[in-house]
Parts: C-alpha cells; structure tokens; sequence
C-alpha cells in the first residue's frame, strides 16, 4: 500500500529495490524500448532545432524517461492522461505513433494537432491522451474534473496528472488536490520533481522541498519515489493506481528525478553546474537500466542493440515522414476551428 | 403564458434541461443547500441531489477548471460565479483552457461549459461586487458571450447556451433579477446565440445596446418620440460573436447610431461596433458613430450620488438621442 504523508517511507525507494529478475521478461523490454525511443526520439528533436526543422520552443524530457514510462505503464487504456509542456515523454510512453508527433514539431499538417500545437500541445483523443498544457498547473483542474465526471458516470477509470516541482506553487495546485481528495476521485498526482522550476532551484522557490509532504494539508496519501528507477516507478505508480481505482481516492506521488539538458533549448543554465549535471548524467536511468537487464540476463549486449538500432530507424523513419508532409492550409481553420458552426473570420462586407 | 421574474426565469431553463438531460448538472460556490447567493438555484438540491448540484469551495480557477474537465468527459456543466467580478481567479481556465479546446484538437474535443455570473452595478456593490466584465472575455474567438435582457430571453438563451457545444459566458444583470417580470413560456425553447433583436423600430437613430441598458434605452427613446425622434433600439443579445448583420442593418436603416453600454467606455464592445460600422457603413452615415458609457473609472464608487455619476440612465440617454438626432 502507498504511505499515508504522516509516516513517509522514504527508506524505501533506496532499499526495497524490485529485482528485474521478478518481472515478466517482455514487460521488461518493453520499458526499456519505450524508454530508449523516447530519448533517441528527443535527440532527434535537438539535432532537428539545430538544423532549424523544428522551430518554437523545444523542451526535452531527456534524464527523466524512467518517470514517465514507468508511470504510464501502470494504467490501462481506458485511463486518461494529462501532462506539461513537457510532454513528449508521456506521449511516447502512451504508445502515441511518433510520425505524427515529429510531423507536429516540423508543423506539418500530418502532425497531431494539425501544426496548430507544436511542441508543448501533444494531444491524441483515442489514447485518452489530453496533450501538454503550458500554464504551469492549469491542468491539474481539469484532470480533477475528468475524475469527477467518471465518478457522476460511476466509470472505474483513473485519472493520472504529470506536473514539476514549480507547479506545486500556485494555487490551482491547492485547490486541485483539496477537491481531489474532498470528493475521493481516483486521480493520480505525478509530481516529477526535477529539482528546478524552470531555473529556479528547489530550494529557492518552495518552503517545503519533499513535496509529497504538501498533501498533508490534504490528508491525502502520498509517497515520494525514486523517478529515475523505471521499477520503482512503476511499483508506486501500480499502487497509486489502485488506490485511486478502488475509490479510496487520490494519491500523490513525488518522482525524484533530473533532466540532463536545460529547460528549453535556448537554456543557459547559469542556475547548475556541469559537475552537477555529470553526476546524474553517471547514473543515467536507461543506461543503468539497460545493465540491469543483461546483468540479470533478461536480454544479451546483442539483442539490446538490436533494440536501439531498430529504434534509430524508426526515428529517422519519422523524420522522413516529417520531411515528406505537406503545410498545413489555413481555410479549415475559417471553416471549424473556432466554434462547431462555422463562422466567417472576417465580417461580412455590406452594401457590395 | 406565466410570467416570471427574471432569476425565475433563469432557475426555470437549468430545472427544464436537467430534468431532460442527465448530463447538465450545476455546481459553485453554495448552490446547493443555500441556493446560490441570488438564490438563482435554489430549490434544484432538492429536486435533483448532490451528484448533480454540487457546492463547491470559493474557489474560482477550481470551479471553471472542474466544469472544463467534466465537460470534457462528456458532461454538461453549468458553473455558477457568485459575483462577475470573482471571475478574473478564474480567466485562466476560461481563456487559456476552455476557448481552446475545440482550436487545439482541430475540432476533436469541444468544451461545452457554461459559466453564469450576475454583474453590473445600481446595487452599492462597489468594488468587486458591481462591475461590467464584459469587455475582458469578448475578445477571445473561441468564448461566447451572452447577455439577455428579458426573463424570456434568459430562458431561452440558457438553454441555449446549455446545449451549445461550446463554452459560453452567461452574465446577468442582477439589477433585473427580481425587480423585471415578463411573459416566459412553460417547457424548453431556444433563443440563438449571436442573434440581435430590435425592440423597438424607428427611422432617427439607432441606439445598439444589451442588458440592464435596453430598458433604460426603450425609456429613452418613448420619451424621444415625443420630441418627434423615433429611436430604434436594438438588444445585442450576444456580445460574442457579434450579429454584424443586425448591426450593420440598422447603421444602414436609419443613419446614425449612438451605442450605449454600462461598461466603462475605453475598451469596451462599443469601440468594436463603432469599428464594425466605419468599415462596413460609412457611406450609410449621417453622423459620426457616438458612445454612451460608464466613465474610465477602476471601478462602480459606493455612495448614491457617486453611484449615479457612474450609471447611465435614461434621462442622460435621452440628452445622448437628442444630440445626436440635431447633428
């Protein structure tokens, strides 16, 4: 069962460490390929913002895959998922094709949203995927919302809500968790905890630094957890999700983790050093991960490339579909992107 | 037909669509067992129970933000802000959230919310109890914004607002609430969003307004009439989006136009009818386009007379017709 805040067991996520042995060989590859195309995927992303393919804001979930992949992994279909801008990791870890998700970055018309998003709007309805919001903890409300329509729909579907340590801040973070927990609705709260709220250190911009110890204003069951084990993750986040699902109510889950590169791709990181970086970037989860999986001979150094170079394909693949795809036109957008009915965007002209 | 007031009016269009849609359901801060502040809910706790009429904690963002959710899951709230002014905690999830999800999801996803709220001033409200906000959500495509004038137009215009498929902001002048009856048909009826009516023909001038001020127009204008200035009056209705053709029709029809509207003057919809008119009517024109608004003041003053400064009523109205009708 997960902790309830008042006697945290954070001992745990250093000590009660699953065994990649325990676990079923398949699921086992299968995190790991998510979480290799997602990094493959994002390097891609920076190589192709180079170039100038990718244009906007770009910011990378890379260091922080184990996150998101062994949070998702923990919900069924039927759930629903919303994230931050930082969404491309969640989309990926969701099982959303990353041709459309590429084509949206290039602003193609074969992209997710149509070109209309770009990098930070990720969405796909039939995933239950309701994409990355940019307001730092507006979403969290609607999440709450969805929650509260399946509990009025008497519906056994959870709701899991990705935000940073900086969202945890604001006041829709407050009230967002009190109705949570107020009506029991089966949300889980994934706060990743990347130590910086955009260049602001932990530190700097929150009076509690566990954040998991913010829902006790709430008496709502929390558990901080080592992100950065896809296992471990994946662990805390099966038991939030039966929790939630089991109308017990929500949970928050703390994931400690870290990204490797800066907040966007313009980020000078003037707020960290290079040594703080190295040393996270030497615990690199996929690459720890990866060890732990031919060490306990769920897979050989032969089959793990195989894994990779096959992935590496697939992204170039999704760059040549990018490539390929034509600019979106503009005339949908007069005809039905503003209200249902159609409305003309320009007033008519009277008296010709 | 019965007449009602026109908060009853308002209760009467939420008890019909909840009775034929289980997906309509209210929620907001003390609509529930007290009824909600003007008491435009009062009685639905009872008559539908706490699954559907939800009191919700005074929190704005969280009440606009939990109707989107719901909504995207297939309901259809109705979210109730005690006073307009309580909306700005909440403009985040209006105008970031609720306006975009249709846009975002290439038509996907739609939001169909609807956000009441009672505004304006005439009741000593002051600061953050009188205030006309319209102005900060008609500019947002993607938002509607709806404002009756009569308890049959309420009616028909919630209902209508409660089955668009997209969000809609429903202000209601809470001046009207009880001190306006009107005839209000029993059983469900739509009066369509972004429709202007005219309330009253004439050939002099036009005065384009909405809310509270049609009737302080209307009172003008018979008091014109016996000056020999016949008036038009037409009620927007819907100040987003806009009915252009009404508004252009009337430019046409009679000339000269004064628009009238108790939201403070700089920035307020009246700017953008008067634009809408010097592009599309010019040559209609036999006198410039003119504004009757509140003063640019931060907010409604508190005392009588400072209060009566601020409103406009239909003898400073009437000295606005007169005016204009000499040009």
């Amino acid at each position: 069962m997960a902790q309830k805040t008042a006697q945290p067991d954070v001992a745990r996520n250093g000590g009660g460490k699953p065994s990649a042995a325990e676990h079923d060989h398949e699921l086992l590859t299968e995190l790991f390929r998510q979480m290799v195309l997602i990094r493959r995927f994002e390097e891609k992303c920076q190589e192709m913002y180079t170039k100038a393919k990718i244009g906007g804001f770009l910011h990378l979930y890379i260091g922080e895959e184990a996150t998101g992949v062994g949070a998702v992994s923990a919900l069924r279909p039927e759930d629903h998922i919303f994230t931050h801008y930082r969404d491309h990791g969640h989309a990926i870890a969701r099982g959303l094709d990353i041709n459309p998700l590429m084509a949206e970055l290039f602003g193609k018309v074969t992209g997710t949203s149509k070109g209309l998003g770009g990098s930070m709007h990720f969405a796909e309805a039939e995933k239950h995927f309701w994409g990355g919001y940019a307001i730092v903890g507006s979403h969290l409300l609607l999440a709450v919302g969805v929650a509260l329509g399946m509990k009025m729909q008497n519906k056994a579907s959870v709701v899991m809500v990705f935000f940073g340590d900086g969202a945890t801040n604001g006041g829709e973070f407050y009230e967002a968790l009190n109705f949570a927990q107020l009506w029991k609705l089966p949300v889980v709260f994934v706060c990743e905890n990347n130590l910086y709220a955009m260049g602001t250190p932990l530190e700097v911009h929150s009076s509690v630094t566990e954040i998991y110890r913010k829902a006790c204003a709430f008496d709502m069951t929390a558990e901080r957890v080592d992100g950065n084990d896809v296992l471990v993750m994946r662990e805390a986040a099966l038991r939030a999700v039966e929790h939630a699902r089991s109308g017990q109510g929500p949970v928050l889950l703390e994931a400690m983790t870290y990204r490797f590169r800066g907040h966007s791709a313009q980020d000078t990181q003037k707020y960290r050093t290079k040594e703080d970086v190295e040393k996270y970037r030497s615990t690199d989860p996929i690459e720890v991960f990866r060890r732990t999986l031919i060490d306990d001979g769920v897979l050989t150094e032969e089959q793990a490339r195989a894994i990779e170079s096959r992935i590496d394909d697939q992204v170039e693949e999704s760059v040549r579909f990018s490539e390929e795809s034509p600019e979106p036109g503009v005339e949908w957008i007069k005809q039905s992107g503003v209200y249902a009915e159609a409305i003309a965007v320009d007033p008519p002209i009277h008296g010709e | 037909m019965p007449e009602l007031t026109f908060i009853d009016a308002i209760r009467a269009a939420m008890a019909d669509e909840m009775a034929a849609d289980e997906r309509v359901f209210v929620l907001g801060e003390d609509v529930a067992q007290k009824g909600g502040v003007f008491l435009a809910t009062d009685g639905l706790l009872a008559q539908f129970g706490p699954l559907r009429v939800i009191d919700m904690p005074i929190a704005e963002a969280g009440i606009v933000g939990v109707a989107i959710g719901a909504a995207l899951h297939g309901l259809r709230p109705v979210a109730e802000i005690q006073f307009a002014d309580y909306l700005h905690p909440a403009i985040d999830q209006i105008l970031n959230e609720a306006a975009r999800f249709r846009y975002r999801s290439n038509g996907d996803w739609s939001c169909p919310i609807v956000v009441r709220a009672p505004f304006g001033a005439g009741i000593h409200g002051a600061l953050y109890h009188s205030q006309s906000v319209e102005a900060l959500f008609t500019s947002t495509p993607g938002l509607k914004v709806v404002i009756p004038a009569t308890p049959y137009d309420a009616k028909g215009l919630l209902i209508a607002a409660i089955r668009d498929p997209d969000p809609v902001l429903f202000l209601e002048h809470k001046q009207l609430y009880r001190s306006l009856r009107g005839e209000v048909p029993t059983g469900s009826y739509i009066v369509p969003i972004g429709r202007a009516e005219v309330r009253r023909r004439g050939s002099s001038l036009s005065l384009i307004t909405y809310g509270m001020m049609v009737h302080a127009c209307l009172e003008a204008a018979a008091q014109a009439a016996v000056d020999g200035i016949d008036a038009e009056v037409l009620d927007l209705r819907t100040l987003a989006p806009l009915d252009v053709d009404a508004i252009l029709a009337t430019a046409h029809r009679t000339g000269k136009v004064l628009i009238v509207h108790e939201d403070n003057l700089t920035g307020g919809i009246g700017g953008e009818i008067a634009a809408l008119i010097a592009e599309h009517a010019f040559e209609s024109l036999d006198a410039p386009v003119r504004r009757l608004a509140a003063p640019d003041l931060p907010a409604t003053p508190f005392s009588d007379n400072l209060e009566e400064f601020f409103m406009l009523d239909p003898h400073k109205i009437l000295a606005g017709i007169r005016e204009l009708a000499r040009y």
